[in-house]
């Protein structure tokens, strides 16, 4: 009775291949059901408003009047007006000067950190605040280190007799933008590090030895070894470290809100100006797109190496 | 010599080690290539902090006194934290925060379980368009739409409202989680929901008692993420919130308290402070998923 019953249920059961084979058949409608949410979300609001941005950069929309259709008209006048140029030079002098010293510091303090001593994961932790906080929070203790007429760090200067004058670290062109550099790389180098770290740490311990039983010094070690194998890695957080600089607006706007006389005037701030405070909102379409192409470039270097990192 | 070499030994905390002039010149040769590198990148690091909290602890008098050394306070008062949270609104905006961070990032996480699943393990046309798209927007920064959003938001009529931020803040948040949790989920064996399924559970259920559980870190992982993204946001907070009440902590902090020619330095620097602590203890707890958050990307390809 019991083994008919066996036999009898056996029967009924299709063979397990094909009943995994009926459950992937309903995968896709399950599926879509699943990532619906996710898709209207990126339909809606970040689709869309990226139509609509394309859109208003054509036209004269400002606030409160509606919008005309004016074709390029906002890009010629943003490409012959010299504060835009000036922003645009700025972007890519404060993005290229940052990410080079962010690169090599960030190296640096990997070699460091991935070392053996007491209290690394202290360090480690202790590191990467900068870049936890919010980024607008810590420029203000670093506004009030520079600030012009009370500026600590002008004190310690001047009372280690390094000094005579007052540094104008925020009301000088050329000393401003040092000073937005410098704190971008103060909140920068710890992801880099980090991340630059984490990559080390993957490298087989037997290469050093092996190269070492070979006798190559320190440097043959790094040139050889390190460089190569952290390449991939450092190349992806480099382009979400660019795209992260490009695109910043927080230090600029909390640290000299782009002055003195435009000297760190950025493509953000410019287009937050003229589409918040001017209420020019064509105008600021136009500004935030003229930072599209290059974004779009990295994202389309960053979606190559990711793949190819993905099939080996 | 012999009774020497045991005295060193001792005091080199058990080391088996004989002291000779070759190791200790090793050891003063770390401590310069090592620990005071290593202090001067803490010091460098964590200066700014120390700078907020002794600012805070000053009085006006101090604050504008060039005389004095501006490194520590000679005589500490509580008096810009009190200003602070009784005559500005900076509880207000602290809670208008906590609610925005915490909303958002539920919903969006809810939202990114679901498609980071769907798009490690089921079979389904489109599924590499997808994932793609969700890629390219995680990398999009939030500089380049406030303006077209701001028009959104007007439009659901929505503008001056914290519920805004709740429905924008998923723009950047879902792109990032699901990004980090397809890779998770991919990391967990197939066979595990398969069994699952065989014994009668649906997908749902699959994914909810049997992957989810094994996924807590990254759970984990990306929920402080998405709260600190929330917490720390900026622009759209700026652009789409400008009533007083409404505003969020860092906005408020830029927007009322960094106004005039003389900026209240205590106060601002209590803000600042006050606004960076959740954050960073959420972090000191979760150190480890964090960096493991960071070179997600990078690191797993």
């Amino acid at each position: 009775m019991a083994i008919a019953h066996a036999v009898r249920q056996s029967e009924l059961r299709p063979p397990l291949r094909n009943r995994l084979q009926a459950l992937h058949g309903r995968d896709a409608t399950q599926a879509y059901l699943m990532i619906a949410p996710a898709v209207l979300l990126l339909v809606v609001l970040v689709a869309y408003p990226f139509m609509l941005s394309l859109w208003l950069s054509m036209t004269n929309k400002s606030v409160g009047n509606p919008a005309e259709f004016v074709g390029l008209r906002n890009f010629t006048t943003q490409l012959d007006s010299q504060i835009f140029r000036q922003a645009f030079r700025n972007t890519i002098w404060y993005t290229a000067v940052t990410t080079v010293v962010k690169l090599v510091l960030g190296f640096a303090l990997a070699l460091l950190l991935n070392r053996e001593f007491r209290g690394r994961k202290f360090v480690r932790a202790a590191m990467l605040l900068p870049w936890i906080v919010p980024s607008v929070l810590s420029t203000m203790a670093w506004l009030w280190l520079l600030e012009s007429n009370l500026s600590s760090v002008n004190w310690a200067l001047k009372h280690a007799h390094i000094i005579r004058k007052s540094i104008p670290f925020l009301t000088d062109p050329g000393w401003a933008m040092a000073s937005v550099m410098t704190v971008n790389v103060w909140r920068g180098t710890p992801f880099l590090g980090i991340t630059i770290l984490a990559a080390l740490q993957t490298i087989p311990r037997e290469l050093y030895e092996a190269a070492e039983l070979d006798g190559a010094g320190w440097l043959a070690r790094l040139r050889r070894i390190t460089i190569p194998l952290v390449t991939p890695v450092v190349s992806i957080v480099m382009i979400v470290s660019i795209i992260g600089t490009f695109s910043d607006i927080q230090i600029v706007y909390a640290l000299t809100g782009g002055g003195p006389l435009n000297s760190t005037q950025v493509l953000a701030t410019l287009s937050l100006a003229a589409g918040l405070k001017s209420g020019l909102l064509g105008q600021g379409a136009a500004i935030s797109l003229f930072m599209f192409p290059v974004m779009l470039v990295l994202v389309l270097l960053q979606v190559r190496i990711t793949r190819r990192r993905m099939l080996q | 010599m012999n009774g020497r070499s045991n005295t060193m030994t001792r005091r080199g905390r058990g080391s088996s080690k004989v002291m000779t002039p070759r190791t200790i010149g090793l050891r003063s040769l770390r401590l310069v290539g090592l620990y005071v590198p290593i202090a001067f990148v803490l010091l460098l690091a964590l200066f700014p902090f120390y700078w907020m909290l002794v600012t805070s602890f000053k009085a006006n008098n101090e604050l504008s006194n060039l005389d004095i050394n501006p490194f520590y306070p000679h005589s500490p008062t509580l008096m810009h934290y009190m200003r602070l949270l009784t005559q500005t609104k900076y509880l207000l905006w602290f809670k208008n925060t906590v609610i925005v961070a915490v909303v958002s990032t539920a919903l969006s996480m809810v939202i990114s379980i679901l498609a980071g699943y769907a798009l490690a393990r089921l079979r389904f046309r489109g599924n590499s368009f997808v994932s793609g798209s969700i890629f390219i927007v995680y990398l999009v920064p939030t500089t380049l739409l406030f303006i077209p959003m701001a028009q959104v938001v007007q439009r659901l009529g929505l503008l001056n409202n914290p519920v805004a931020l709740i429905v924008v803040y998923p723009t950047f948040l879902v792109p990032f989680c699901t990004w980090l949790l397809i890779g998770y989920f991919q990391t967990i064996p197939r066979e595990l929901d398969e069994c699952a399924m065989v014994d009668g559970a649906t997908r749902f259920q699959a994914l909810w008692r049997i992957v989810l559980p094994t996924a807590i870190p990254g759970v984990i992982t990306a929920g402080i993420f998405a709260f600190t993204l929330s917490w720390n946001e900026f622009i759209y907070a700026l652009v789409l919130v400008s009533s007083d009440n409404s505003r969020t902590l860092v906005v408020g902090v830029i927007t009322q308290l960094v106004r005039g020619d003389l900026l209240p330095w205590g106060m601002l620097m209590a803000g600042s402070l006050l606004g960076s602590i959740p954050v960073a203890i959420l972090y000191s707890f979760f150190v480890e998923q964090y960096v493991a958050g960071l070179t997600a990307g990078a690191v797993k390809g």
